[in-house]
């Protein structure tokens, strides 16, 4: 490491996450993000100039904090925002949290391949990767950018064989249909190291979040999925999913 | 000795002397698998229930309290036998002659007795108004002595919710005693320790105890009358499972007829009984069926229990609470688990009956209980929200391996230790009064050191430390020796006879001494550190407001700025404590534990300086003040686990709740995770911990309408209530309170 100390931009931080990889997780959310979904419930953490300043090791010590919970599944997990902006800082926490025997776990949209981030996933012990929908155009139209990215990260992943699960949230009129799953489907069975697909239901509970910033959230007109057609698309993915 | 009843179980110390920790290491069989062998409920029990729910319904209708036998005392053999249906009960044994009938007991105090029977449109007879002229209740005899300045305390609420109008309660009898020893022998051992106190000097202690054994040894000839009433003979040992469950509710039903202490704790008899039933299925006279239901109708009993309190009572401790806590789990010394088939099969009542608060089953948690124990508890918190957690390794080095809790968060060797419950001072008024140098702006009453009022345009955290530690030091001492009046006086006008019979003759006794508002003092004190708090006066001169200026750190965020000041607080309050000696040389404890009366607490104290307004609710216990928590639940329970149980031996209760979604996706990473949880925080010494899953939607809509939500448990502070039982207040805060949600 250099002597420049890198110092990451912190949105919030949830000492006790269920849902952001397997087990108890201790999950950062870092400040800043270059996409623009539609669906996004964390509009307050796009800003790449705002977030509270912390160094690598003031986290993995808050984190280590939660040793005692984490069990044998899990561990620290950090999410955004991006975390592939910030990957430096992050390589740098994930290796402080090895060395304390923390279980590392990366949430994110895969939208970034830089050798920064190759670094980074070097010291990820597991992905969570938000393939968002499964057609280029739809990518360009409601995140900003292009499947390309996404597919070139979960390919390196699989070069690495870096666990990893896909993450899709369904989201009425635009990837709830059996083709957009069948899709999601066909990239898991593609990649050996994607164990397990997780369908997440379109919420809008952050419409609170965009009057506050007084911004219009993109996607609220559309409809929450009822819990019927989630379960239908679960279905889907049967036989698919492997336990952590 | 031998006793025929006895054939099959191994030998031991337990024979030759009273020991029932010794029958227990020696016979018990422990359980490693899950729960898969469970019995469902029979139709019997489920038609048995039905009633109950019937009666359950109609006590609502009326207010909370089905009927008050208003000229009848309450005593071991006053009432004729009761029933809910004779013929189908297996365990019998009612407090009065009618399932959900009070009785009434004036021996702690008359005006209660009188008060209570006034509040639900009854009046005391003159039969027991007569009985009770000449003579002295514990009441009378305390305020016989309290001082002035006891009084005012007690007027001003910096001291409430004192045992000095009712049965002191949290004294656990060992009940079990009865089952495998039969009363006989019981007496007999009472006899000779009696007889031994004749060598000794006759001072006081000795003259007291030696009348205290005489009013055992009649106690517990009472109980074998009482036992007769009902047609059964428990002179001697019990012969099978049914009658080691009925002799042990007999001794437990004498105790709760006796007295109508705020706990009457059950202790820890599953895996006792387990030993029974286990020698009953091995004789093939008894099926797993048979066994859930012998648990399951003594569950009954024991959720139709009832005291009659007054409603000022039920503002301190709502939801009619009777503490039945019953231990189930932890560890034996020698390294084997004490988690028997009996403790699922206790647990397990939850299911076959209903969720419910009472009994208060207990988890000693240890993190190295049987996985398949582990998990099968976290379901049960999931989907009952009725059981509560402690911790097994911190408590087990202190109190052995046969232990219980009174109360909610009271640790007790069973038969061996008692305490003298204190309730608790209001911490935060406290610091009110003493910025304002002995004056309570709430009462508008002078108390304790007069000094000048703390003004200026920024209070100085050194200087309001110095103050507070005067202040601290002398409602300490006033304190101890206010506890020190009440619990001579309950020894002498309403002492236990039945439960200290079941106790060894020499107890240890805790004098369990509480504080509430603590997270409130640990913010006020963290703003006035770390923020800028200008105090603001009345046209007086007092301190009526605060304005504070500024972030500071709160308790609850995992950031030891505040909670080590939260700690600090109570090593200092437990070091003044012990400065004055106690009433038959009691050990000073101290718990952090409130009740429901942190509601009561908040509506008595004026504004504090972080920024709660005057009359705001205080948060339950030992929990972090609702919605200041900012990293989630886990950084809350960190900072909860701070508090050191050494500081505070008498309990530090943690309330828990958090949304299913919040828990997991599905059942099984809800109970994986619940696991984990309880493995962490128990791993960072935490002491206690009530677990709610659940979505403070069904709260609300339980709040606006209770008939749909019948049977809504949840846990408060310490035990679990029926949600509708809450006075309205109470539920608002409730509500209020932090539900740990996704992000």
């Amino acid at each position: 490491m250099s002597n420049q100390r890198i110092v990451g931009r912190v949105h919030s931080i949830q000492s006790m996450g269920t849902v952001d990889g397997p087990g108890i997780r201790f999950v950062v959310f870092l400040q800043g993000c270059p996409l623009r979904c539609g669906c996004c419930h964390n509009p307050d953490t796009w800003d790449v100039g705002g977030g509270t300043p912390y160094e690598p090791a003031e986290l993995a010590e808050r984190a280590s904090r939660y040793r005692e919970y984490f069990g044998n599944t899990g561990g620290i997990t950090v999410s955004g925002g991006e975390p592939l902006l910030q990957a430096a800082f992050v390589r740098e926490l994930f290796t402080l949290c090895h060395e304390k025997g923390i279980h590392t776990c990366l949430d994110t949209s895969g939208c970034l391949l830089t050798p920064e981030v190759e670094a980074l996933l070097a010291v990820t012990d597991r992905i969570l990767l938000d393939v968002k929908y499964a057609s280029d155009d739809l990518y360009r139209k409601h995140v900003g950018c292009g499947l390309d990215g996404p597919l070139r990260f979960l390919a390196y992943a699989d070069r690495m064989g870096i666990p990893t699960t896909l993450r899709q949230v369904i989201i009425p009129t635009l990837n709830d249909s059996e083709a957009d799953v069948r899709s999601l489907r066909r990239l898991a069975e593609t990649h050996s190291c994607v164990d397990k697909v997780e369908l997440l239901p379109f919420r809008k509970i952050c419409q609170v979040k965009y009057d506050g910033m007084g911004i219009t959230f993109p996607f609220g007109h559309l409809p929450e999925p009822s819990r019927e057609v989630m379960d239908g698309l679960r279905g889907l993915l049967d036989g698919l999913d492997e336990a952590y | 000795m031998e006793h025929k009843n006895w054939q099959g179980f191994c030998d031991g110390a337990w024979k030759n002397e009273i020991n029932v920790r010794d029958f227990i290491q020696t016979n018990y069989k422990e359980y490693r698998e899950d729960g898969s062998f469970l019995a469902k409920a029979t139709p019997r029990t489920e038609s048995l229930m039905k009633k109950l729910q019937s009666l359950f319904a109609l006590e609502r209708q009326y207010g909370g309290v089905l009927d008050i036998d208003t000229t009848t005392v309450s005593s071991l053999t006053s009432y004729a036998p009761g029933y809910i249906d004779k013929d189908n009960e297996i365990i019998v044994g009612m407090q009065t002659n009618r399932p959900l009938r009070r009785g009434v007991n004036p021996f702690g105090g008359i005006r209660m007795a009188r008060q209570a029977c006034a509040a639900y449109g009854y009046s005391l007879s003159t039969k027991v108004e007569e009985e009770f002229r000449y003579r002295t209740t514990h009441n009378d005899g305390v305020f016989r002595a309290y001082t002035d300045e006891m009084r005012a305390a007690r007027k001003c609420h910096v001291i409430t919710g004192l045992p000095d109008a009712y049965g002191r309660g949290r004294i656990i009898g060992d009940y079990r005693r009865v089952a495998l020893y039969g009363i006989d022998r019981l007496i007999e051992e009472k006899k000779k320790d009696k007889r031994l106190l004749a060598d000794e000097v006759c001072d006081a202690t000795h003259i007291r105890l030696s009348e205290e054994l005489y009013q055992q040894i009649t106690f517990l000839g009472y109980l074998k009358e009482m036992a007769a009433m009902y047609g059964f003979d428990i002179s001697g040992p019990a012969s099978n499972a049914r009658e080691a469950i009925q002799w042990t509710y007999f001794a437990y039903l004498g105790a709760i007829k006796e007295q109508n202490g705020a706990a009457m704790s059950l202790g820890r008899v599953s895996t006792f009984f387990d030993i029974y039933i286990e020698r009953d299925m091995e004789r093939g006279i008894l099926t797993e069926e048979g066994a859930q239901e012998l648990m399951d109708d003594f569950v009954m009993k024991l959720r139709i229990a009832r005291h009659l309190r007054t409603p000022e009572y039920n503002e301190l401790f709502g939801g009619d609470p009777m503490w039945i806590t019953e231990v189930v789990g932890g560890m034996g010394e020698d390294g084997r688990t004490l988690v028997t088939k009996s403790s699922f099969r206790m647990l397990n009542t939850l299911y076959t009956l209903g969720s419910s608060p009472e009994p208060n089953l207990t988890v000693l948690w240890s993190v190295d209980l049987p996985e398949g124990f582990k998990s099968f508890c976290a379901k049960v918190s999931i989907d009952t929200d009725s059981i509560q957690y402690e911790n097994d390794d911190i408590m087990r080095p202190i109190y052995g391996d046969d232990y219980a809790i009174a109360c909610c968060v009271s640790a007790m060797k069973v038969g061996k230790q008692m305490q003298f419950f204190g309730a608790r001072c209001n911490l935060a008024k406290l610091l009110l009064i003493a910025l304002n140098g002995g004056y309570d702006a709430s009462s508008q009453m002078h108390i304790g050191p007069q000094m000048p009022v703390m003004k200026g345009d920024r209070l100085d955290f050194n200087e309001v430390m110095a103050r507070f530690d005067v202040y601290i030091a002398w409602l300490s001492h006033l304190y101890v020796n206010t506890m020190n009046t009440i619990h001579y006086m309950h020894d002498k006008y309403a002492y236990e006879k039945t439960q200290m019979a079941l106790h060894d003759t020499e107890v240890d006794r805790f004098m369990a001494f509480g504080i509430a508002g603590l997270s409130v003092v640990a913010d006020s004190l963290s703003a006035i550190r770390y923020a800028s708090v200008r105090p603001i006066l009345n046209e007086d001169g007092f301190i009526t407001d605060f304005e504070t200026v500024g972030a500071f750190p709160k308790f609850g965020n995992d950031d030891d700025r505040v909670d080590l000041i939260a700690a600090d607080m109570t090593h200092r309050v437990i070091t003044e404590l012990r400065k004055t000696p106690t009433y038959r040389d009691a050990i000073h404890t101290l718990s952090v534990l409130t009740i429901t009366s942190n509601v009561m607490y908040g509506k008595n104290t004026g504004a504090t300086p972080d920024g709660r307004k005057a009359c705001a609710p205080f948060a339950p216990g030992a929990n972090p003040m609702h919605n200041r928590e900012e990293n989630g639940a886990l950084a809350s329970l960190n900072s909860v686990a701070k508090l050191s149980y050494d500081d505070c031996r008498d309990g530090i209760s943690n309330t828990f709740s958090i949304t299913p979604d919040a828990l997991g996706h599905n059942d099984g990473e809800r109970r994986t995770n619940l696991v984990a949880i309880l493995d962490g925080y128990f791993s960072k010494k935490a002491h206690h911990i009530n677990v709610n899953v659940m979505n403070r939607e069904t709260l609300m809509k339980a709040y606006e309408d209770p008939e749909s939500y019948p049977n809504l448990t949840i846990r408060v502070s310490g035990y679990a209530v029926n949600f509708n039982k809450l006075s309205r207040e109470q539920q608002r805060e409730v509500i209020q309170r932090t539900f740990h949600e996704t992000v």
